[in-house]
């Protein structure tokens, strides 16, 4: 292996560095930053209603700083979410019997709908006070990224390689430190690299709660989101602009500052050799391992970590061996009766609430509805797939051409497509187009570069000696793209395009319903019917809508994407 | 630095490992259970090298396990010391074929690990583990990864990370297969080296191998097991002294022995179950798992047989340092060619049949039809295929069935695989296709 694999040498003697002056200085604006922020979390909201948000650019790097630490709050509580349910479902076969379905369909939620019932529920916590408007927010962010990574987490824990586990059972490793040492270290790569593809909605996210209108609560959160929010009230898109710089340069810090070093470091925990990082650990993660007084502090955290690891808590693997099975089948029937019995209380309440709420008419209707929804993200996966996969595969079956489109399309996909649809319905309305058709556009916005990232990375990994073999037999125009290329890239595309639509989906609740200053536009679709009847505080309807939605996609998944998938798994790979 | 000597290997003998009428089946839903290993007695004392030699899939992999405590027998005993297994024990490590190494760890932290686990404090396990490292010849590879290291450093990184809790017993799962020949055979001698010298911080080794030579060459006593169901068949002591010399016509002898031993002809089904006599019929047809084979290995293997120096006939031994095959590439050739009657086996050779000779000689077209007739003669299930698809007006039949009827005599994976080898050869005779997308068996022409 290459030398950037070894771990760095620590400085020589270990005196502190010109590294460490730069990371000082960092640390040092930072702490400045986080002070000063979380100053305001815990004031008086003195009238939450009349916050004034000012559209002066000065403000910017504050909100900016604002927003962010709403994404890192809420991605602390996803890990905490991911290392108690993932772990219990894993453990627990009769746990994991109703908790990996409930996280399934969570999945499937769109997310923005939570948003009317977390905001009455923690401003009930909090009357008076920022803090509820503001774990409101963070909610929401977490509800965008928790699902993801409890998933990589349960599927890791559920796959562990079985010589390594019998390793640690033949060494008498106790639960707990079989957990530390060898299940959540085979677990990092695939929740890391989760974690950060959850980033890219938690950005959406956060920007769609910092204004929210649910019935008569009206808040507003300092940051970018309502920065946005104040800026279309007042018709300004200079201040737009603004918005969408300092965007670009918080998720450019991101992603330097924190991805890319994160993914590196992850990749030691990789079990199988995985195909070519980026070459070159990211300057950071060298800035990291370089300073000499830093590195001494993370090594004394770090060897704190391991020992709390190595600790001989819990059960050690013989113990395991004395249960009796029969009690277990009787155990296991009970278990099973009593989930079924809850389930039908559960599923009769439903009924009954239903029943009484909605007319069966209503009931068609936002299924219709649901049905334009649908036209829509079909429409704008087939337009964006069209746009993208010639140009993704241009732009693929060169290295360096890809290498630098993956940058970009990576960075767009993160980058919250929110930020943008002012300008799109500025566009609207000033041409006086059908909101019903222009609007739409904006669902794919964000997503759309799931298609593309994935089909540069397809073309990329073609196998060069097929690629040889079709310019030797002279294949060209179409027979080329349906006999050579597309085959290749079909597994690849798939994943994209479902990430794309699954997007959408979410997407829908905020593309669907748009304003400028006054002018409101609204398309037809489920999107617009959830966002409407949250902004009238119709706890019952967005219920509705969104259970709806959930069906859908859930639906559309099992009908449409998992068999394709398959399919193309079975078809399509190399090997 | 050297660890402290092992207990000199005990004149007395004294008992580690006994296991009595040891059995362990998987239960299988519709048929009758799947039985690998069934009536295992084995014993094992201190200061020997005891050998398990078999065939993948005899089950040898199974009563490792077994041993280690990682995996309970469905029934009979295990005594570790004279008392029952009841888990994993400290006294007992294991190597394994993979490495299994922690690719998140250094060597010394891996190397560590059984340390921790007991609890010992961090100095102590710093110098234990630098000395096991030492002693096995990694000395200043403390620091690196796994992925850093070659095959044969990571396996010594496994022996190392065995041998630090200075376990008396020290289970080895087929150690030296994934490594190359030049490789596997440096780390024996270092291996068999230490364990002459006595510096070996351990009482007694048993290596599970399907190396015939890699037994011989290591052990004071080898088992070869039988397959279908694994049992203890055959036990021979080794009565030569470290360090063996492969090119000893004793040695030679010992290894040709036990080739017949394990090619001697074992009856697919007994006389006893033939219809006729007394008893309960016996299923229509008994299935043996077939291996994933191409026919044009077989084909291969057949004209080397048939051409110059050989003649039609081959010593096994020879014929596997000539060809470079394992023994579990090379028993598996023998005995397909020996089921379709295109070769036999005997007493640690193979030889051509008539058969054989005519398939070799022959031509293309001539071959497709030798071999339709072979399948037809002696593959039962071949038989049935085929007439289920002549009855057919479609000539179609689903897969799945056929895989069902393999599975009552075998595990759903060697089904699957044993399927997937018949559609191979029935291709080449052409006698049926196979539509992977519908998972059906078909007829490509009208049958004539």
């Amino acid at each position: 292996m290459t030398a950037s694999t070894l771990p760095a040498h620590p400085s020589r003697q270990g005196r502190p560095n010109l590294f460490d002056l730069a990371a000082l200085l960092c640390i040092l604006g930072l702490a400045v930053l986080l002070a000063s922020a979380g100053r305001h979390m815990l004031a008086p909201l003195s009238a939450p209603n009349a916050a004034t948000i000012h559209l002066d650019p000065s403000w910017l790097p504050g909100y900016a700083v604002r927003t962010t630490l709403r994404m890192f709050a809420a991605l602390m509580a996803s890990l905490l979410f991911t290392f108690t349910y993932a772990v219990w479902a894993a453990k627990s076969r009769r746990a994991g019997l109703i908790l990996v379905p409930v996280l399934d369909v969570l999945q499937s939620v769109p997310i923005l709908g939570f948003l009317t019932f977390t905001v009455v529920f923690f401003m009930g916590l909090f009357p008076g006070q920022v803090m509820g408007a503001e774990l409101a927010a963070i909610f929401t962010i977490f509800t965008s990224q928790a699902w993801n990574m409890a998933f990589s987490m349960y599927q890791s824990l559920r796959s562990i390689p079985p010589d390594l586990d019998e390793v640690a059972r033949g060494f008498r490793l106790t639960s707990w430190q079989k957990f530390w040492r060898l299940e959540v270290p085979f677990a990092v790569p695939g929740l890391v690299w989760n974690a950060m593809i959850s980033m890219s909605g938690g950005w959406f996210m956060v920007v769609y709660s910092e204004t929210i209108t649910v019935g008569n609560t009206d808040v507003l959160l300092p940051g970018i989101g309502s920065y946005v929010g104040t800026a279309i009230a007042q018709r300004d898109l200079w201040a737009v602009l603004y918005a969408i710089v300092t965007m670009l340069v918080v998720i450019l810090g991101y992603d330097q500052l924190v991805f890319r070093p994160l993914v590196a470091w992850s990749a030691r925990f990789a079990t199988a050799t995985i195909d070519a990082r980026p070459a070159g650990d990211p300057w950071m993660l060298v800035l990291l391992r370089r300073t000499a007084l830093l590195r001494r502090v993370t090594d004394s955290i770090g060897n704190g970590l391991t020992a709390i690891g190595g600790l001989p808590l819990g059960r050690r693997p013989s113990d395991a061996r004395h249960k009796v099975r029969v009690p277990e089948r009787v155990k296991d029937a009970g278990w099973t009766a009593l989930l079924a019995g809850f389930c039908a209380v559960a599923a009769w309440q439903v009924w009954q609430y239903a029943h009484a709420a909605f007319s069966l008419a209503e009931i068609g209707h936002v299924v219709a509805l649901g049905g334009l929804t649908l036209v829509r993200v079909i429409a704008m996966v087939l337009l964006a797939s069209l746009i993208w996969v010639p140009a993704g595969v241009w732009l693929g079956l060169d290295a360096v051409r890809a290498r630098r489109t993956q940058f970009v399309a990576q960075f767009m996909a993160a980058f919250p497509a929110n930020l943008f649809f002012p300008i799109f319905v500025v566009f609207i309305v000033h041409f006086h187009l059908a909101s019903d058709i222009w609007l739409t556009p904006l669902m794919i916005l964000g997503t759309q570069w799931y298609i593309l990232f994935n089909v540069v990375a397809g073309a990329a990994s073609y196998p060069a000696d097929l690629l040889e073999v079709a310019r030797s037999l002279h294949v060209g125009g179409r027979l080329w793209w349906v006999r050579v290329i597309l085959p290749g890239i079909v597994p690849y595309y798939i994943t994209g395009a479902i990430a794309a639509s699954g997007g959408a989906w979410n997407a829908a609740i905020a593309a669907e319903v748009a304003n400028w200053g006054d002018v409101h536009l609204g398309a037809h679709g489920l999107g617009a019917y959830i966002a409407h009847a949250t902004l009238r505080g119709d706890t019952a309807h967005v219920g509705l809508g969104m259970t709806i939605m959930a069906a859908f996609v859930l639906l559309f998944n099992r009908a449409v994407w998992r068999p394709l998938a398959e399919y193309a798994r079975r078809h399509f790979t190399f090997s | 630095m050297t660890l402290p000597a092992a207990a000199s290997p005990d004149p007395t003998h004294d008992e580690l490992i006994r296991i009595v009428g040891c059995r362990q089946a998987y239960h299988k839903e519709s048929a009758a259970d799947l039985v690998v290993l069934d009536d295992v007695h084995l014993t094992l004392r201190s200061g020997e090298i005891v050998g398990l030699l078999g065939r993948s899939g005899s089950g040898k992999s199974t009563l490792l396990r077994i041993i280690a405590g990682l995996l309970p027998p469905t029934s009979g005993q295990v005594l570790w010391k004279g008392r029952e297994l009841d888990g994993p024990v400290p006294g007992i490590a294991m190597v394994f074929q993979s490495f299994a190494l922690f690719p998140w760890l250094t060597v010394q932290k891996n190397v560590e690990l059984g340390l921790e686990a007991k609890g010992v404090p961090a100095a102590e396990r710093e110098q234990l583990a630098e000395n096991a490292i030492d002693l096995i010849g990694l000395g200043g590879y403390e620091n690196a990864y796994p992925k850093e290291l070659s095959g044969g450093m990571r396996q010594r990184v496994g022996l190392a990370r065995a041998l630090v809790v200075h376990p008396d017993l020290l289970l080895m799962d087929e150690p030296f297969s994934a490594l190359d020949v030049l490789t596997a055979e440096n780390l024996r001698t270092d291996l068999i080296e230490l364990w002459a010298e006595r510096r070996l911080p351990i009482k007694s080794v048993l290596l599970v191998t399907h190396n015939i030579e890699e037994a011989v060459l290591m052990c004071d006593r080898i088992l070869v097991f039988s397959s279908n169901p694994g049992r203890v068949a055959h036990e021979l002591s080794v009565p030569f002294a470290h360090p063996r010399n492969r090119e000893d016509p004793a040695f030679r002898q010992l290894v040709d022995r036990i080739y017949a031993l394990m090619t001697r002809r074992a009856p697919i089904v007994s006389e006893a179950e033939l219809p006729g006599e007394e008893g309960p019929l016996p299923p229509p047809s008994v299935q043996i798992a077939l291996p994933p084979l191409p026919i044009n290995t077989m084909v291969g293997m057949m004209e080397t047989l048939a051409a110059d120096p050989l003649d039609g006939r081959a010593d096994l031994p020879l014929l596997a340092s000539r060809l470079q095959l394992e023994l579990d590439d090379l028993f598996p050739l023998g005995e397909s060619l020996q089921l379709l009657e295109f070769a036999e086996l005997e007493d640690g050779d193979i030889i051509l049949t008539q058969e054989g000779a005519r398939f070799v000689q022959s031509a293309h077209d001539e071959r497709k039809h030798i071999l339709w007739h072979s399948l037809l003669h002696n593959i039962p299930l071949v038989r049935t295929i085929r007439s289920v698809l002549d009855e057919r007006p479609n000539h179609r039949a689903s897969a799945e069935r056929f895989r069902d009827e393999l599975e009552d005599s075998m595990s759903p994976d060697y089904a699957k695989q044993t399927l997937q080898t018949l559609i191979g050869w029935a291709r080449y005779a052409e006698l049926f296709d196979f539509d992977e997308e519908a998972d059906q068996l078909f007829l490509d022409e009208e049958p004539s």
